[in-house]
């Protein structure tokens, strides 16, 4: 490793923030994959710094990923979320692969190659709910063969292993479910949607028909219910609360430039939009308050697993989710009435049309009224924690 | 008490098998028990027994099979019920 100017984890993230920044409109208008963000990533060695040292990583703490996330959204959604969705994955393999030879092997060759990890854990027929499957792994002697139909694997063509769920065997509940690590070479992928959409569009979260053969071994040892409870729930509301919370940190800065801009032409005189920035910046403190006390919850339950599956961290999680998808509309719906035309017509140093529409993916993926079903459904035994202690 | 929770079990808790095939320490999730199910079968039992479970034994573990649910009850239905 050569990094000899800045090389603290900040410095390595606004690094590669600045090179996501320079492509980002262009990921965006033609819906391609943000190859030269992600090459940075690598570059600066950010996809392994979850990763424990001793396996080559720089045992990154969640905070601390989120932080990364939440720079990389401020320039550019796509390649934040692909980042965030790569860790939330490794999350899995950290959290439920130490302990294991094969997984443990994996993680080294993760920070070693700098591989980028991709989920597959939609299908076609499950109706979005992410703890079902129809597929089931197939076990003959020490290989395991899957073929999924799988709606949507976000970055599936770019990334060099893909961890998806199936039913645990031929015979299993479509609730007793593993997650299997198939690296590149142990898959074909034969494309069956195009991802053509509002925003997030660099994510090319398209669908495909995978089909996959590996030693049984790349079987995660834990039932996926515990890897969805323990790790990936929490790790995805977090992540993906940071990456969206970067998304309007940049537009209430493009919002703020163009208030102070019209401060300066007119001294004297307060700009009209000065009030609205005020409320934004109100909005922005709310959504950076969820994140952190998320963050802290999690890192707080880390070790207890029996805390990562009780009910109370379960609602707190969605609460957070909830929380910030909300509000960070209302919050790039303000810098939008603020800037005014400037905003809405791409190209300008105030456009906020692109966080706008990537924005409006928050409140989708998990939809918010899947999450609200699952929190009502706990609430029904579960009593909320009120402590301000924490 | 055993035979309350698994008539509880057999009508909340929508497992594809019947009740009866399952083992004392059978996994529930693994024969097909879902998070929103396994909520009803709280609901069931709190309502049988006159009980409401702490937040403490609101987890995954607490209901992972008929023994895992029947301690859990015993904890809380106190030493009459449980001296039976």
């Amino acid at each position: 490793m050569t990094l000899t100017v800045g090389s603290s984890l900040a410095e390595r993230a606004e690094r590669v923030s600045a090179v996501a920044a320079v492509h980002a409109d262009d990921v965006d208008v033609k819906g391609r994959f943000p190859r030269e963000a992600v090459d940075a990533m690598i570059a600066e060695r950010l996809l392994s710094i979850q990763i424990p040292a001793a396996l080559g990583g720089e045992d990154a703490s969640l905070s601390q990923i989120a932080e990364v996330c939440s720079l990389l959204g401020q320039s550019c959604s796509a390649a934040a979320m692909v980042f965030a969705m790569h860790h939330i994955k490794l999350s899995s393999l950290v959290s439920h692969g130490a302990g294991d030879a094969w997984h443990s092997a994996f993680m080294r060759r993760v920070s070693d190659e700098q591989l980028l990890l991709a989920s597959a854990t939609t299908e076609g027929g499950i109706g979005g709910n992410l703890r079902n499957s129809i597929c089931a792994i197939e076990i003959e002697g020490d290989t395991c063969r899957l073929t999924k139909d799988a709606t949507v694997i976000s970055y599936g063509a770019h990334a060099d292993a893909i961890l998806i769920t199936s039913r645990a065997h031929a015979d299993a509940a479509s609730t007793d479910q593993v997650m299997t690590v198939f690296t590149k070479d142990q898959y074909t992928l034969e494309q069956t949607h195009v991802w053509d959409t509002l925003g997030m569009r660099g994510t090319c979260s398209d669908g495909w028909l995978f089909k996959g053969e590996a030693p049984k071994e790349q079987i995660l040892p834990k039932p996926f219910a515990e890897i969805a409870a323990q790790s990936m729930l929490a790790t995805s509301h977090l992540l993906w609360s940071a990456v969206w919370y970067g998304i309007a940190v940049n537009a209430v800065a493009r919002a703020q430039a163009f208030v102070r801009a019209a401060a300066r032409k007119s001294p004297g005189q307060t700009p009209p939009g000065a009030l609205r920035l005020a409320e934004a910046s109100n909005l922005l403190q709310l959504v950076k308050s969820n994140t952190i006390a998320g963050l802290r919850e999690y890192e707080a339950a880390k070790a207890d697993p029996d805390r990562l599956s009780s009910m109370g961290f379960a609602v707190a999680m969605n609460n957070v989710k909830i929380a910030s998808s909300e509000t960070i509309l209302a919050i790039i719906n303000q810098a939008m009435l603020i800037v005014g035309i400037m905003g809405y017509k791409n190209g300008t140093p105030f456009s906020i049309g692109r966080h706008l529409r990537d924005a409006h993916s928050a409140q989708l993926m998990i939809s918010n009224d899947r999450i609200l079903g699952n929190t009502s459904n706990l609430l029904l035994v579960h009593k909320q924690d009120t402590s301000l202690i924490g | 008490m055993k035979q309350k929770i698994r008539d509880i079990l057999g009508k909340h808790g929508g497992l594809p098998v019947p009740v009866e095939t399952l083992a004392d320490d059978a996994d529930l999730y693994a024969a097909g028990l879902s998070s929103f199910a396994s909520v009803q079968v709280m609901l069931g039992i709190e309502e049988a027994f006159d009980v409401e479970f702490p937040d403490n034994l609101l987890n995954r573990k607490s209901f992972q099979s008929v023994d895992a649910i029947t301690r859990a009850v015993s904890s809380l239905v106190g030493n009459a019920e449980a001296a039976e």
